[in-house]
């Protein structure tokens, strides 16, 4: 009998008041979230929620325009044809310059990963991370410097060969993918070389001893084990490079007509807020499309 | 002699609080009539000159802060989403017309501004400028869109240039809706503010398609393409083509053809929710005066004044007064503000021809 009530006063000693007074669990959960989840609402959910909102209306909610509620904007692209061929040619770039950031940035993280050690490594990371400490438009306004007619380009096949003509493309798509491959590329460098610096060097060590030529390690153990890496690289370089004004505006001269300026002159030039939100929300779901129908490339990628 | 009772000690205490009181209510009075005014306009465009400002500041003890707007829609979008922040706005007669419709903008009172007096009628009277016979903005400088060609080649006689084969890959258009669809509505003979025919205007500036090497936003961008050669003509501002010879001794050479300029005329125009009213109109009264104007139009360029007197007060071989000749006035169209409808449709005709160029 005592035997009996000791074991549960023991058994509810520590545990049984306390879990009687203390709240539910999903209510700390609830609390802990708060904090974040509250400033994703106002800083993210909020201004995207009122954009979304906007691209129904008829006029731009400010000033003393009567607004209607309409789909209209939605239609633009039907009524305004020509918006087709400029959202391909966004998403072309897009391509390309995913496409060249995936080389560059996957070669230049395996050469950090395999042929570097300490300090050396941390200074090229630093030295890779540079670009980001500049504003973007002195890169991007370097570069027409850089490719323009007689610009050092020219300047510099002239040194070697002085009767051949220009070799500057300045104001061509070429040109728009460069600045934008120079923008973009730290951040596939820094994602492949997380991927790759996550890889056992035994299994490298291995494979050599096997008789596994350099492009055989690359292509069945590096390329694979890394492609994580390189696939959330290549979602952070194509969503932003998609909506870009500022390089195609600037290196693209009459051919650098893009989504991203065309959303950019409805809220800046053209006064036009609930075109440029519908326009916004229409890539948006083009890309959500894209990356739907590679959903199961996607999953096995970053499955391995 | 006064007994220090405590009824007394009181009396003095009151009396040195009140006589505080007063004092400070002053203080901020009067640095409130002067203080300090915020102006929004272009960067580089007149009222931020730091010698002007100086003197301007020596004079009637005003600060001037600036913000600037790199578009016209910008201005108007800053003057919606921040009341009580601007108290002068530079603003263009075309926006100012949409800008006093939207109530952004306070009746001018014009016995502040006594160098008004000599400003021309005609610009006073805009209909841009005025609603129910009230003054909105006080005019300050006017001054066209055009051609401008590299010093030295022949100088086109009509807005047809634009479209020759003899200019191919290097003609460099203006970025703005307003003025292309003006150029292109001089080009197929109609209105610029009001063209019956966009498909004619659309197929006259698609024509200069093989001809067009960029397209400008900044008269700086403009400037930096202009002296590495990338283009020979353009559409450009006068007063921008002025600044480019004297400032930046680039060969330009400002070219009204026949067809007339596009117009423009800017004024200084104060937001309803102006915090310093009065210290506005006094800067107003200034970027009208003579002694800034001829300072302002000879050491840097500057567009035409609004002010005869000013004008008048220029040197005869001014280049600024060259570019701007009163025969001119006479065959330019100035840009009105314009029906949201037929604004979004221009910007849709010129987001065509952008595609269009682009592809």
């Amino acid at each position: 009998m005592q035997n009996d009530q000791l074991t549960l006063a023991s058994a509810r000693g520590p545990s049984g008041p306390r879990s009687q007074r203390s709240l539910p669990s999903w209510v700390s959960t609830t609390a802990l979230l708060m904090p974040t989840y509250g400033w994703l609402t106002i800083a993210v959910f909020l201004p995207l929620l009122t954009m979304f909102a906007f691209s129904f209306l008829s006029a731009t909610p400010m000033g003393k325009a009567p607004i209607v509620f309409t789909f209209k904007q939605y239609r633009a692209f039907i009524d305004q044809p020509y918006l087709v061929g400029i959202g391909i040619t966004s998403l072309l770039i897009g391509f390309w310059t995913t496409l060249f950031c995936a080389i560059l940035g996957f070669l230049a993280a395996v050469a950090l990963v395999r042929s570097t050690f300490g300090k050396t490594r941390e200074m090229l990371l630093i030295l890779i991370l540079l670009p980001f400490w500049t504003n973007g438009l002195v890169r991007v306004f370097s570069w027409t410097m850089v490719l323009r007619e007689n610009g050092f380009l020219d300047s510099l096949l002239h040194m070697v060969a002085p009767e051949a003509g220009s070799i500057g493309f300045l104001y061509t798509r070429y040109a728009i993918v460069v600045g934008l491959v120079h923008g973009y590329l730290p951040y596939m460098i820094l994602t492949c070389y997380i991927a790759l610096s996550t890889i056992d060097d035994a299994i490298i060590a291995a494979a050599a001893s096997l008789g596994a030529r350099w492009w055989t390690i690359l292509f069945k153990i590096l390329l694979p084990l890394a492609a994580p890496g390189l696939i959330s690289g290549a979602v952070l370089t194509f969503i932003p490079v998609i909506g870009s004004f500022m390089e195609p505006r600037i290196l693209g001269g009459r051919v650098g007509v893009t989504m991203g300026t065309v959303i950019e002159d409805q809220f800046t030039q053209a006064f036009n807020w609930p075109l440029g939100a519908s326009l916004s929300f229409t890539l948006l779901a083009v890309v959500l499309a894209i990356f739907a129908t590679f959903s199961g490339v996607l999953r096995r990628g970053t499955a391995l | 002699m006064t007994e220090i009772t405590r009824r007394n000690t009181l009396k003095l205490m009151t009396t040195a609080l009140l006589l505080a009181g007063v004092g400070f209510s002053s203080l901020p009075g009067k640095a409130f009539a002067a203080g300090t005014i915020t102006v929004l306009n272009w960067q580089g465009y007149g009222t931020d000159e730091a010698w002007s400002l100086k003197a301007f500041t020596e004079k009637t003890g005003i600060e001037v802060v600036h913000d600037y707007y790199s578009s016209e829609s910008e201005m108007l979008t800053k003057l919606r989403t921040n009341p009580g922040t601007y108290d002068l706005v530079v603003l263009n007669a075309a926006r100012c017309a949409q800008a006093v419709a939207e109530d952004l903008l306070q009746p001018i009172d014009f016995t502040k501004v006594p160098n008004a007096k000599t400003v021309d009628d005609n610009l006073l009277s805009n209909p841009n400028f005025s609603k129910d016979g009230k003054g909105y903005a006080v005019p300050w400088v006017w001054g066209m869109t055009s051609l401008a060609i590299r010093e030295g080649m022949p100088v086109p006689d009509s807005y047809a240039a634009l479209a020759d084969p003899a200019y191919k890959g290097r003609v460099a258009m203006d970025d703005d809706a307003i003025i292309n669809v003006g150029v292109g509505a001089l080009m197929s003979g109609q209105d610029i503010n009001d063209p019956k025919d966009l498909a004619a205007v659309t197929a006259a500036l698609k024509s200069i398609k093989p001809n067009v090497k960029l397209l400008w936003s900044t008269e700086d961008q403009w400037n930096k393409s202009f002296a590495a050669k990338e283009f020979d003509l353009s559409l450009f501002w006068s007063g921008g083509s002025v600044r480019s010879k004297r400032n930046s001794k680039l060969p330009v050479t400002f070219v009204v053809p026949k067809e007339g300029g596009i117009g423009w005329v800017d004024g200084l125009g104060i937001p309803v929710s102006a915090p310093n009213a009065e210290g506005a109109l006094a800067f107003a009264n200034w970027m009208i005066d003579p002694a800034f104007y001829v300072e302002w139009a000879t050491k840097v360029g500057a567009p035409a004044s609004s002010n005869s007197a000013a004008l008048e007060a220029l040197p005869a071989d001014d280049l600024s007064r060259q570019v701007h000749k009163p025969e001119y006035l006479k065959t330019m169209g100035i840009v009105s503000g314009i029906p949201d409808d037929r604004r979004e449709a221009f910007n849709n005709v010129w987001q065509e021809v952008k595609a269009f160029y682009a592809e």
